[in-house]
């Protein structure tokens, strides 16, 4: 790419932010030079016309707020210009610290498409005049992953854009396909997730970024075709799908001398008698609890309460009549 | 970041030259009479790249493009000062995609446990989203577990360089051992902070995990870890099984698909032998860092999973299945004294 295509850019960019009448494309091309051209010659005006488009497309791209409009009532060719309040930064005033906590941010990203966005972003805080510490750290700083589904997803949610996708959940055969309104997106405990409108179920519901099959986001419909409630707190709408449940139940075990750590460490009360040590446990759902008790196999035995002890039970003679299964066919084969 | 992979490489580089350029008059002009090496160096360009720049901006200007109206710069040695801006005064606005990609790290960092001078990353966010104006409502909210006083101590001890006694749970040995560390970072991956540390007890880099140490000291010892300590790579993730472990493959029912999410798996397919009660079921294999790990897994995981090699495994896991089992079968010592 040419050297005068830049400057024909630059020369455009400066020309418009002048003027504050709007500018046809003939006056454009009588002024800024690199658009020289013979209007009455068909081939060569229709030449100008794509490169002038081109042009305006690679402003707009890289975020020129071109207006058009007309000059006066009596015109029929739209005219373009650059109100300079809308192409300008504003001042932003930022403390050395946090001048600092934004280059930290800007570095953040292991996301290609965000990491350059950022990094552009912060190349204009230092053109506004921002001088940023390259070698400011936090002591501690996350390293920031996100899934393929997040850029179309917070476009769509930015834009009120309907979305369609695949999304394969574990515990069904197939990927199912899903039509949401989508409010936002939410990081949530190291994991991400879009909540929103979800058309098909008529009610608000969450998804996993990383189930969304290829990462692939379809738009569907124009921009603004919704509108999220006010003052919707997505953060509690995941919570409240995947977040923790209240652990009233109390079980009691019984552990043999030194095992278990995992379940020593997570126990309210801990008891040391003849036979083992005597934990009480808080738990929310007996099979769950169960299933985290028989992971310890003879170092732990339920006491207390029936449920759990049973719920073990049940689960240790389906494990043992499921392998007895597979060294069965082992043997016979 | 909506649709960089439609662009051809010229067309790209011509649009960041572009972007560069605009960039460039402001950033003079906001530091009159920088050296070209400090500016080259700041912008991340070489000097004859920026050099080029100048050149090429030299020639731009107003319309009528006469002495008076091209962009203008007076140089003395090797420092440049820009001495007419042609109107391009101040830079871009920041675009939708660049304010999101800045207000949501801030957002990460002010969530983060444990993060030094937290109340200045907020100040920035603030100032930020103010600047970016409607671009500032970026949809996406951020919550980050984590127990900031722990967090803060590690981050403490990295600073001081001070070594640590810290009490540990290892989950892949289910055992909680003592040991003196050397502190050398402390990350945040996936949403659980780490500390990384020479382990003088095992003598090499390892990564604790702050919510499985249980008591740390700080000792009033130097940290010292040895020169040949290496920093992991963490881009990819925390755990990266290597082809020299145990592969374990599990018949899986379809409530205990969801470990294929959890854990790196090397194949996942539905089985072609078995149909299960609860409906289609899946192989599934992973390698395991510890064999003791994986029956303690699979225990755990319930009936939904059964173990179908390596052989040791499978009868390690009905063994002991069946050794709790027995347990079951005669009434607890400890009940009698009741």
């Amino acid at each position: 790419m040419s050297r005068s295509r830049t400057e024909r850019l630059v020369n455009l960019v400066i020309c418009l932010l002048s003027t504050r009448r709007f500018l046809t494309a003939a006056q454009i091309a009588a002024t800024v030079p690199g658009y020289e051209h013979d209007p009455d010659d068909p081939r060569d005006h229709e030449a100008f016309q794509r490169k002038f488009e081109r042009d305006k497309a690679e402003l707009r791209e890289l975020g020129v707020p071109l207006e058009t409009g007309t000059a006066s009532a009596f015109d029929t060719e739209p005219g373009y210009r650059i109100a300079h309040r809308e192409y300008a930064l504003p001042e932003i005033p930022l403390e050395p610290d946090e001048a600092a906590a934004v280059g930290i941010a800007a570095r953040l990203w292991r996301h290609a498409g965000l990491a350059a966005a950022a990094s552009s972003g912060l190349a204009k805080l230092r053109a506004g005049g921002i001088d940023v510490d390259p070698r400011a750290t936090l002591d501690v700083e996350p390293v920031v992953t996100v899934d393929p589904a997040f850029a179309p997803l917070t476009a769509a949610a930015r834009e009120r854009r309907t979305v369609t996708f695949d999304y394969r959940a574990p515990e069904h055969d197939a990927p199912a396909s899903r039509r949401l309104q989508p409010w936002g997106v939410v990081c949530w405990r190291g994991r991400w997730y879009v909540v929103g409108h979800d058309l098909d179920r008529e009610a608000p519901r969450c998804f996993r970024l990383s189930r969304i099959v290829g990462g692939a986001v379809r738009p569907v419909g124009r921009p603004g075709a919704f509108e999220p409630p006010a003052d919707v707190d997505l953060i509690s709408h995941v919570a409240a799908w995947s977040g923790p449940v209240e652990r009233s139940g109390r079980a009691t075990v019984l552990v043999r001398p030194g095992r278990a750590a995992g379940l020593r460490r997570w126990a309210r009360e801990v008891t040391s008698g003849p036979d083992g040590d005597r934990l009480v446990l808080a738990y929310a759902d007996a099979e769950s609890l169960a299933g985290r008790l028989v992971g310890y196999g003879p170092d732990v035995r339920v006491l207390d309460p029936p449920e759990v002890r049973e719920a073990v039970i049940q689960r240790l003679k389906e494990i043992v009549a499921r392998h007895d299964e597979v060294v069965a066919a082992r043997l016979s084969a | 970041m909506t649709r960089p992979a439609q662009r051809s490489g010229g067309s790209r580089a011509s649009a960041d030259r572009l972007g560069r350029l605009l960039n460039l008059v402001p950033y003079l002009l906001a530091r009159p009479g920088i050296a070209l090496a400090e500016a080259a160096a700041d912008l991340g360009v070489t000097e004859r790249q920026l050099r080029e720049d100048l050149e090429l901006l030299w020639v731009c200007g107003l319309p009528g493009y006469g002495p008076g109206d091209l962009i203008d710069m007076a140089f003395d040695g090797d420092r440049v000062t820009i001495t007419y801006d042609a109107g391009i005064d101040r830079p871009l606005r920041l675009t939708p995609d660049e304010a999101l990609a800045l207000v949501v790290a801030l957002r990460m960092l002010a969530e983060t446990p444990g993060v030094a001078n937290r109340d200045a990353v907020e100040r920035a966010l603030a100032k930020i989203e103010n600047a970016a104006g409607e671009h500032a409502d970026a949809p996406v909210a951020v919550r980050l577990p984590g127990d900031s006083e722990r967090v803060e101590a590690l981050r403490g001890a990295v600073r001081r360089r001070r070594a640590l006694r810290i009490t540990y749970y290892t989950a892949t040995r289910d055992e909680t051992t003592e040991r003196i560390v050397d502190p050398i970072r402390v990350s945040i991956i996936d949403g659980h902070a780490y500390l990384e540390a020479w382990c003088r007890r095992a003598e090499s880099v390892r990564m604790f995990r702050a919510d499985r140490i249980d008591a740390l000291v700080e000792l009033d010892e130097p940290a010292a870890p040895p020169p040949q300590a290496e920093l992991p790579d963490l881009s990819d993730g925390i755990f990266r099984p290597s082809a020299d472990l145990p592969l374990v493959t599990l018949r899986v029912g379809r409530s205990a698909r969801w470990i294929t999410e959890y854990y790196p798996c090397e194949r996942v397919e539905p089985d072609p032998d078995a149909t299960g009660a609860t409906g289609r079921e899946w192989l599934v294999s992973l390698r395991v860092t510890d064999l003791d790990w994986a029956r303690r897994f699979v225990l755990g995981l319930g009936p939904e999973v059964t173990v179908v090699s390596p052989p040791d495994l499978v009868e390690q896991v009905r063994d002991r299945a069946a050794a709790a089992l027995d347990a079951y079968a005669v009434p607890p010592a400890g009940a009698a004294s009741h």
